[in-house]
């Protein structure tokens, strides 16, 4: 368990290794990634009973998390490695030939913390299921977390998936919306409304819980705090955590952009300088 | 020619039904998945007999196939049925990455595939589902040939840890295999010994395969007959000692050309040992709505057009 402190000095860490990695690989997708760091810092560090040092596939006896929009792989892997799930050396290798932090995240490379390859969207909610369901016909009273982009909800399968939960009362699942309403094409408001997601998530049955600034850690931890309170109550938990795309770097911010275009060379330096390097220092 | 009799005609999904519950009693991680076809597809006495490890998804099956590769993760060992169109094309990209790519131990029983799904007509009666399950890395592919070797199939894909496609038909078609049969995935089942032409089947074609030889037995032609159950991974040994042996192929299947047993044949010929090859199979179009009988008839997939088939291979010998 983390002071608040803490957790913000992490964060500060993570996205310069978001930034650092993305622009050494000269491909992947900052926005998002730099978006949801408290989210994934307060999960890895506070939030989830789990353990790096015994990671298993089966996730018996812990919490288990699956991110369903997978291109968000720099806030993965550095919030894994910096918890200790692999060396942070590692993140180095990021989208590199032979890694095992592949530019989407994959079983096939043995990589610790991972145990569903995701990132064709819509997906992740349906597996989420799959291990609650598996959890409760085990015994096991643990959670299971999920992690959707909300441009992600236009796809069929999520409400699938949401139609499912609800009826089945499928209460030790706790979903994540990463509501920047920001997506490749512009605004989510352009592309397609995405309507009072409240609403439609508590008509499919489930519990909401709104984070109204999901890039403040305090109001993170008390929303997924408050989350795990209202589980195991008949009905899967949905989480709407309003964050900003590029969150952290003044000029990444507030449009879609670097959804999934990085830095160049000449411009790392610059929003590196917004983010001092911490005691735990670069990889 | 060995003697091959019709004990009774049943349907394959039936065969799965009943081994589903066998291997259900065998294993209390086996769970079963249905979108709203529980009863079509036969899983019906496994949801009777273990309520607590049964999912109904409703129609949603790609919900489905994720659900299915979440409790794998748990130990759980998921048999998910559908018609074969909608747990496989209908959800292919599904398939990819939950199951085959992150390789977990599911499996996808596709009842109602081929085209003698008869009067549902070709938006239902899928002929390509080998095809898109033996294409993805990881996935075995199991194409039974009757009742009773679906139902030991069912229990092999229960004891292989991994993905399997099992692919089963709707329509009562000769049941003529033995019940106590040995059932090894990847393993060619030798029918006939013959010396002039291999004839190599799968599922319902099988036994057409059968008729053909008892047919061209009469005419004094020698036919080796072999029901090719396991697509994926392919018994190449026996398809290269037979291939030796006869120096004449003809291969059989409810199926498209493209993609199907046939060109998995073709392929190991064309690596190792080029032999003259015909195809009884669909050549590139959709079915259509009538009966099992004039939907194989009509397509070309009887015992009839096997003979002419093994007629014209042996013309280039």
């Amino acid at each position: 368990m983390k002071e608040i402190n803490e957790l913000q000095t992490i964060a500060t860490q993570v996205r310069r290794d978001i930034l650092r990695m993305t622009t050494a690989a000269k491909s992947g997708h900052p926005g998002g990634s730099l978006g949801t760091t408290e989210w994934f810092t307060a999960m890895q560090f506070n939030l989830m009973d789990h353990d790096p040092a015994h990671f298993t596939m089966s996730g018996e006896g812990q919490d288990m998390l699956f991110v369903s929009q997978g291109h968000i792989t720099p806030v993965i892997y550095s919030t894994m490695a910096r918890r200790g799930f692999f060396p942070v050396s590692e993140l180095a290798t990021f989208r590199r030939f032979g890694t095992r932090l592949q530019g989407h995240p994959s079983t096939a490379h043995g990589l610790p913390g991972i145990r569903m390859a995701s990132g064709s969207l819509g997906q992740g909610l349906s597996v989420g299921i799959g291990a609650a369901l598996g959890k409760k016909m085990t015994g096991d009273k643990h959670l299971v977390y999920t992690m959707h982009g909300d441009g992600e909800l236009e796809e069929g399968q999520i409400w699938e998936a949401v139609m499912f939960a609800g009826d089945k009362g499928v209460d030790n699942l706790i979903a994540t919306i990463d509501y920047n309403r920001q997506q490749i094409d512009g605004s989510t408001d352009q592309v397609m409304d995405l309507g009072d997601l409240r609403a439609k998530f508590e008509a499919f049955k489930w519990k909401v819980v709104v984070i109204a600034n999901g890039n403040d850690m305090q109001q993170v931890i008390d929303g997924m705090t408050q989350a795990k309170a209202m589980s195991g109550n008949g009905s899967p938990v949905a989480v709407i955590l309003t964050t900003k795309m590029g969150y952290g770097v003044d000029f990444m911010q507030d449009t879609n952009k670097y959804h999934g275009a990085v830095l160049s060379d000449a411009d790392l330096p610059r929003a590196l300088a917004q983010l001092p390097e911490t005691e735990l220092k670069d990889y | 020619m060995k003697h091959y009799e019709n004990k009774q005609s049943k349907e394959l999904r039936s065969g799965f039904g009943a081994g589903l519950v066998e291997a259900g009693r065998n294993d209390s991680n086996v769970v079963a998945l249905t979108a709203d076809v529980c009863g079509s597809v036969k899983i019906d006495a496994f949801a009777k007999e273990f309520p607590d490890r049964f999912v109904q998804c409703g129609i949603a099956e790609a919900n489905m196939i994720g659900i299915a590769a979440g409790l794998s993760l748990c130990g759980k060992i998921p048999f998910l049925g559908g018609f074969a169109e909608f747990v496989t094309g209908r959800v292919y990209d599904q398939i990819r990455q939950v199951v085959a790519y992150s390789n977990k131990n599911v499996k996808i029983c596709g009842s109602h595939a081929g085209i003698s799904l008869g009067e549902d007509g070709a938006t239902h009666q899928t002929m390509e589902d080998i095809a898109l399950m033996k294409a993805l890395p990881n996935m075995t592919v199991l194409v039974p040939c009757d009742y009773n070797q679906a139902r030991l199939a069912t229990l092999a894909a229960a004891r292989l840890n991994g993905p399997v496609y099992l692919r089963l038909g709707r329509s009562k078609m000769p049941n003529f295999t033995d019940d106590n049969d040995t059932f090894v995935i990847g393993k060619a089942q030798l029918l006939n010994e013959g010396t002039d032409v291999s004839i190599i089947a799968c599922g319902h074609l099988v036994w057409e395969a059968i008729e053909a030889a008892r047919a061209l037995e009469a005419e004094g032609i020698s036919a080796e007959v072999i029901n090719m159950h396991t697509i994926k991974p392919l018994d190449t040994d026996a398809i290269l000692a037979t291939a030796r042996k006869t120096r004449a192929i003809v291969t059989c299947e409810e199926h498209l050309f493209n993609g199907g047993l046939g060109d998995s044949v073709a392929q190991t010929l064309a690596l190792h040992c080029p032999t003259p090859m015909e195809y009884v199979a669909v050549n590139d179009r959709f079915g259509e709505s009538g009966t099992p009988d004039e939907m194989l008839t009509n397509y070309g997939l009887r015992a009839t057009n096997i003979i002419d088939k093994v007629h014209a291979v042996l013309k280039r010998k």
